[in-house]
């Protein structure tokens, strides 16, 4: 039987880049340069590493919810190796919050059909990093998230929680929702053979119809928390800046200690 | 008064400074409840009391030390219900603290913020959550328009504040899910204790990135911690080359810090960096290149060798402190 393996992954602005909000208290995602979320590499390269380790059929899926450039995170997942791609598309998605955008992942997860569900563990925009649970409770499937160590066999996927007091050994049968974090393990690059091999890849488009959900559940309309206000923090202040001549330590404890910290 | 549940982190009675904090906050919206599970739960009860809880809720079972994150939902949302309509549930930040809650929102079919630097009272009395978003360069204002409102709260965002309350314990009947008991935790490794004060809650934190330039070098970074009675952060940079637990990184992936004084040395200031530690109170860098961009958000910066500039700090300030 084929491992059937969804990885959800997010187009995102990029934080080199401008990143602001538009006026409806949404993220600005028009005329700014957008990328797969750099953490969800990491959950494809988990995926592509289950599948090459496997002695049996894994297929590979990456997923996206997202306005019509997010089309480019799909891609970009099967120029490092996926082997389809999922892009749910639709206006009325436009202003979700992490309750709707579940909604949405969660319809086109059990849509797609899967065993695992592969995260990173937190875009790089909201960065809420609750994602992968909430689509465990929706999908009502274990979860074992935040994982710097993941692997899959026997009917189960196991791996290494690093929490702030215990590092955990953790396991739960399959099927199961898995977040990765960036220390799982560095994202290969696509390689020529890779990027070539993407371009022949299917890629299904839905919307909310086919996933048979109501746009009155999802986007602004839907939404269950509400941007009051959006301000640009201004930049600090630079202070003063000194060379080193040979007494840059004491001109810091002089500075430290005009500012009372000794 | 209305009620407010507050879910309280804590390690075998010992509470996490960040959940007297949410007490703090919690007061301003109503009559805190805390929420305590886990083993030795009931030792939290006293200091709940001593900081605000009216009412502490208590439920020990072998269920949450053995399986991932479900069982405290089950806790929390049984707390919820014991309470009725509270008008707010918080949580602190954190991996664990994050996945609670949102499970949490779930289940009561409410929505959620996460990682709020302040929680304000908005007109209707119920809470408004204050974020700092994209590495720090915007502040966000946001309310729970459906449910009740779940916020996520990030530590140093109030004081811990003595406010002596009744503290009444009382038994939390949980009954666990089949969700509960399905991601075992199969073995624990605990962390060792550094000595040195927790790095989110620390107020003064001194980090060392790639600059620092080896394991072993990362003694002249600690050597100033400890004069300062600050918390050891790292780049990223500095973990992947293993000079440093993973635990001490500052930024997106890593701990997000807000301390009263960040010292970065040898660090360039990427904006995952940043993400991190941008909303500290006084920043000051020693850094080679006079054009790294950690300069831009300084206080005070020296461009030098780090190898010479900390020991000298360091010396100096022991010295101002004989
Ligand atoms: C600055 C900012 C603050 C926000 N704050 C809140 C808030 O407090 N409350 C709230 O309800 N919403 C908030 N949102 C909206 C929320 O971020 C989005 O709804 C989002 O799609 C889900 O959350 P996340 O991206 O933060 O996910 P995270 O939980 O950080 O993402 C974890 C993983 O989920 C997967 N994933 C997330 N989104 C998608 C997607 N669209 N397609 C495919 N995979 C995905 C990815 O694998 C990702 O790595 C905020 C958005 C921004 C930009
Ligand atoms: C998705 C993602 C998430 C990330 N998350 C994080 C994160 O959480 N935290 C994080 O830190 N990074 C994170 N990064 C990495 C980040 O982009 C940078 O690569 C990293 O912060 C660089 O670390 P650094 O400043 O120590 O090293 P470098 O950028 O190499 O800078 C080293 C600095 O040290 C200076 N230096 C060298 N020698 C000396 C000396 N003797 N004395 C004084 N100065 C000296 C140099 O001039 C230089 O400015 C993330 C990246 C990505 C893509």
């Amino acid at each position: 039987m084929t491992l059937r393996i969804v990885v959800c992954v997010k187009y995102v602005p990029d934080a080199a880049g401008e990143r602001r909000f538009a006026g409806d208290g949404t993220v600005d995602r028009e005329g700014v340069d957008g990328l797969l979320s750099e953490l969800d590499e990491y959950a494809v390269e988990q995926a592509l590493r289950i599948a090459e380790g496997s002695d049996g059929e894994v297929d590979v899926t990456v997923l996206t919810v997202g306005p019509e450039d997010a089309r480019e995170a799909v891609s970009k997942g099967l120029r490092m190796g996926a082997d389809r791609g999922v892009h749910v598309e639709d206006g009325g998605v436009h202003g979700s919050d992490v309750m709707g955008t579940s909604l949405v992942l969660a319809a086109a997860v059990e849509k797609a059909g899967f065993d695992l569900v592969l995260c990173g563990m937190a875009s790089t925009d909201g960065a809420m990093g609750v994602l992968p649970a909430v689509l465990a409770e929706r999908l009502g499937v274990p979860q074992v998230t935040l994982l710097s160590e993941v692997s899959v066999g026997g009917g189960a996927v196991s791996g290494r929680r690093d929490g702030d007091r215990a590092s955990e050994r953790v396991e739960a049968p399959l099927p199961a929702v898995v977040s990765v974090t960036d220390q799982s393990g560095e994202a290969r690059y696509p390689s020529f053979k890779g990027i070539m091999a993407a371009k022949k890849k299917p890629v299904v488009e839905w919307d909310l119809d086919d996933l048979g959900l109501d746009a009155d559940g999802v986007g602004l309309a839907g939404a269950f928390t509400e941007v009051v206000e959006a301000v640009e923090r201004p930049a600090r202040t630079k202070g003063e800046i000194v060379t080193d001549e040979g007494d840059g330590g004491l001109k810091v404890a002089a500075f430290l200690a005009g500012r009372k910290f000794i | 008064m209305a009620e407010v549940v507050v879910w309280v982190d804590h390690a075998g009675g010992v509470v996490a400074k960040p959940s007297l904090e949410l007490l703090t906050v919690a007061r301003r919206l109503g009559d805190p409840v805390a929420v305590v599970a886990g083993e030795g739960a009931a030792g939290a009860a006293g200091v709940l009391g001593e900081h605000g809880a009216v009412r502490v809720l208590v439920s020990e079972a072998p269920e949450y030390g053995e399986f991932l994150v479900v069982p405290k939902v089950d806790a929390l949302a049984a707390a919820v219900g014991a309470v009725g309509v509270p008008v707010a549930v918080l949580v602190s930040s954190g991996g664990e603290g994050r996945e609670i809650a949102a499970r949490l929102a779930v289940r009561t079919g409410s929505g959620i913020v996460t990682d709020a630097v302040d929680v304000e009272v908005g007109a209707d009395g119920g809470p408004v959550a204050v974020q700092s978003v994209f590495a720090a360069s915007f502040t966000t204002r946001s309310r729970v328009t459906r449910g009740v409102p779940v916020i996520v709260v990030k530590p140093n965002a109030a004081p811990v504040e003595a406010a002596p309350a009744a503290g009444a314990v009382e038994n939390l009947d949980v009954v666990f899910s089949p969700a509960a008991v399905c991601a075992r935790v199969v073995e624990r490794a605990g962390r060792e204790a550094s000595g040195r004060p927790e790095l989110t809650e620390a107020a003064v934190v001194v980090s060392g990135g790639r600059g620092v330039g080896g394991a072993e070098n990362f003694a002249v970074v600690e050597a100033l911690a400890d004069a300062l009675g600050a918390a050891v952060g790292a780049s990223r940079a500095a973990v992947d080359a293993g000079w440093y637990p993973h635990s001490h990184q500052v930024g997106q992936t890593g701990k997000s810090v807000s301390p009263q004084l960040y010292i970065a040395s040898g660090i360039s200031g990427a904006i995952q960096h940043r993400a991190g530690m941008q909303t500290s109170k006084t920043i000051v860098a020693i850094n080679k290149d006079p054009e790294a961009p950690i300069f831009d958000l300084v206080d005070y910066g020296v461009i030098g060798d780090l190898h010479t500039v900390l020991p000298q700090l360091t010396d100096d300030i022991n010295h101002r402190k004989n």
